[in-house]
């Protein structure tokens, strides 16, 4: 078992015949993921390394029941990606997507939850079950199987973090990127709960840095619900306030969503809170 | 992207939001013209995209026109916390008998827009949260169906808004949120709106902050920006496409991706912090970046005068260490940097970027193998030269 995907996941790739689309298509398919197609609107009936491609994603899953998608198209029309899918029946869209606007994204969050469609990002790395399948841009080599769940709001990060726990001999159930925006699709507390559900993960690693206060939702859900131990990490200790860094949601505003703050409430709930991302390993061990 | 209080007016006015007629000076001179034509009473305000202006006496009563040009020439040139003053906003006084808040803000959590007032305008809308949260009246919007006059009726019962104000308080939220649905806003705020002794609702404060990733289709706003605020460096690495933020330490960090970027500065400070060492700049160079953009950060980090070690954090996954290794290579010939600089290369093809960089035998190139050893060792580089 692992959370979101494992190797049963069938995988559309809106944008495949872009330069990014189809350069991570063909890592998903090395890695064993069951990557059925992709749509690139004016490219229906083309092929992309034996895979059909479409026009819509309504064709797309009619055709390969495809129950998973990997948004990969540039900001302007990921927004409608997202809702096509959503509309065409996916179960899970995953947007790598990075820039899009706020305002665009709760719209398309709004449609996707009335639809009962789960989004992951946008601006985020994906999600990898190891030695399963990987749905995102997150290197193979980063991560072994395992009972560790990862949950993150970076991509660099959490490849420090998973290779520093495959060099340690930790494995990991799944890594899920859930993204540096304001406003995303799914929540740390979402992720937390569906590790703490699932009986192969044991333990969980949460990667989280300033900005909002997703990480101080997620501390009273480790208080309150969760049975299975936590080590963290908080980025951006060093980070002066009202300064964006980097991430669009990465920012200490009027006071709030600093690191020490997330610290504090993280230690408060019990989790283990490393100074050093490489000390991760040594908490789960 | 933030504007300014003047700009911010002079859109809500866009969107029929009542406004004080005021007009921007940039020389004392104009600032007593404009005095005069309006008459009685005028408020001199410093427009600097920074917090706290009445405090450091960047906000001043005049009462004549004389008065006027005397405080504008106090006030324009002046340093708010290290932003110079180069215009004044003129506006005219109003005699004010209540101080109201009221914004629209993209709430994170929820993941929608979200209406905030309060009959106790006027103060830091995070200290009175800290203070008193019960007196703010919270509501969100569907994104879809947007504001309805149900909410609007809510809202002014919920916060005690006399009833003679309810259709004025109605039309100034409906025209707000319009400004912020159309601005693509993250921040639509007016503080205070005030009531005037005449019973007249009027924003006499304002705020706005643009979404920067909407700023493709607001070709309008984008002409508002106002740079002067902005370091050099940090315009210089907005054109090259490079994020970078400059910051008072001593290590110049160059990293692949925000998140590890800020650990990276994190760590700097960890093991510098006791002997006052920490990180120059937030640098984040992305996925794939070329030899010519690695000289360019380079060249942007060692613009500053107080970096006297670079330390380089790259976790290579779909990049590939051997390539950064070679662009790092050309991007020190061509730059020849003075300061020792710490090399971490980690993840695809490491090894052989590693070879490169050892290979290439140049006497201030220090390797690092973990992100630990690294920043200690940048930390310690900074040290040896105090």
């Amino acid at each position: 078992m692992s959370i979101l995907i494992d190797q049963s996941a069938k995988v559309l790739v809106q944008g495949i015949t872009g330069r990014q689309g189809g350069f991570h298509a063909k890592l998903m398919l090395e890695y064993g993921t069951d990557v059925v197609g992709g749509v690139t609107p004016g490219k229906g009936g083309e092929w992309f390394e034996g895979k059909p491609v479409f026009d819509t994603m309504r064709s797309a899953v009619e055709t390969t029941n495809a129950d998973v998608s990997l948004v990969t198209v540039p900001a302007r029309f990921a927004a409608d990606a997202v809702m096509e899918a959503a509309d065409a029946g996916i179960r899970l869209v995953i947007c790598l997507t990075e820039h899009i606007p706020v305002a665009d994204m709760m719209r398309t969050l709004e449609f996707c939850r009335r639809r009962a469609t789960r989004l992951i990002g946008p601006n985020c790395p994906g999600v990898m079950t190891p030695g399963q399948a990987k749905v995102g841009i997150i290197p193979a080599m980063v991560a072994m199987p395992g009972n560790v769940g990862v949950v993150s709001k970076s991509g660099t990060l959490t490849y420090e973090v998973g290779f520093a726990m495959k060099n340690a001999g930790i494995g990991i159930s799944t890594i899920v990127g859930i993204g540096g925006d304001p406003v995303i699709g799914t929540t740390f507390v979402e992720v937390l709960e569906m590790f703490e559900n699932d009986p192969e993960t044991e333990k969980v690693a949460l990667l989280g840095e300033i900005g909002g206060s997703a990480e101080i939702v997620a501390a009273d859900y480790i208080k309150n619900a969760m049975t299975k131990p936590v080590a963290a990490f908080i980025a951006g200790r060093s980070a002066p306030p009202g300064k964006r860094m980097g991430h669009a949601g990465a920012i200490v505003d009027g006071g709030e969503g600093s690191a020490e703050e997330k610290i504090q409430a993280l230690e408060v709930a019990g989790a283990r809170v490393a100074a050093n991302p490489e000390e991760i390993p040594g908490l789960l061990a | 992207m933030k504007l300014h209080e003047y700009q911010s007016k002079f859109l809500f006015r866009e969107f029929g939001i009542p406004v004080p007629l005021g007009k921007v000076a940039a020389t004392a001179e104009q600032a007593f013209e404009i005095a005069s034509s309006s008459g009685g009473v005028v408020v001199i305000k410093a427009q600097v995209h920074v917090g706290g202006r009445g405090k450091a006496g960047g906000v001043k009563v005049a009462r004549n026109a004389a008065e006027a040009r005397q405080y504008a020439q106090e006030i324009l040139g002046m340093d708010i916390k290290g932003l110079r003053v180069d215009k004044v906003l003129v506006d005219p006084g109003a005699d004010i008998k209540q101080e109201i808040y009221l914004a629209i803000t993209n709430d994170r959590s929820a993941g929608k827009p979200l209406i905030m007032t309060s009959m106790e305008g006027g103060m830091d809308i995070e200290e009175l949260n800290r203070q008193r949260p019960e007196a703010i009246v919270r509501e969100h919007i569907d994104p879809f169906a947007g504001l309805q006059d149900f909410q609007m009726t809510y809202i002014a019962s919920a916060m005690g808004l006399p009833r003679a104000q309810w259709r004025g308080f109605g039309k100034i939220l409906r025209g707000l949120y319009q400004c912020y649905c159309e601005s693509d806003a993250e921040l639509a705020e007016i503080n205070p709106l005030v009531i005037t002794a005449e019973g007249v609702l009027l924003a006499v404060d304002g705020k706005v902050i643009i979404d920067e990733n909407a700023l493709f289709r607001q070709p309008a706003l984008v002409e508002r920006r106002d740079t002067s605020g902005e370091p050099e460096s940090e315009r210089l690495a907005r054109e090259a496409g490079i994020t970078y933020i400059k910051l008072e330490g001593q290590i110049g960090c160059m990293v692949n991706g925000a998140g590890l970027a800020m650990t990276t500065m994190d760590m700097t400070k960890l093991y510098g912090d006791a002997d006052g060492i920490g990180p120059a700049n937030f640098l984040d160079i992305g996925g794939g970046a070329t030899p010519e953009q690695v000289a360019a950060a380079l060249r942007i980090i060692l613009s500053d005068s107080n970096v006297k070690s670079v330390l380089f954090n790259i976790f290579g996954g779909i990049t590939r260490c051997d390539e950064v290794a070679n662009g790092i290579l050309t991007a020190y010939n061509e730059v020849e940097p003075s300061v020792p600089m710490v090399i971490r290369l980690q993840g695809t093809n490491a090894a052989a970027g590693n070879r490169i960089i050892s290979e290439a035998r140049i006497p201030n190139l220090i390797s690092a193998d973990t992100l630990t050893e690294a920043a200690q060792r940048a930390v310690a580089a900074v040290k040896e030269q105090a």
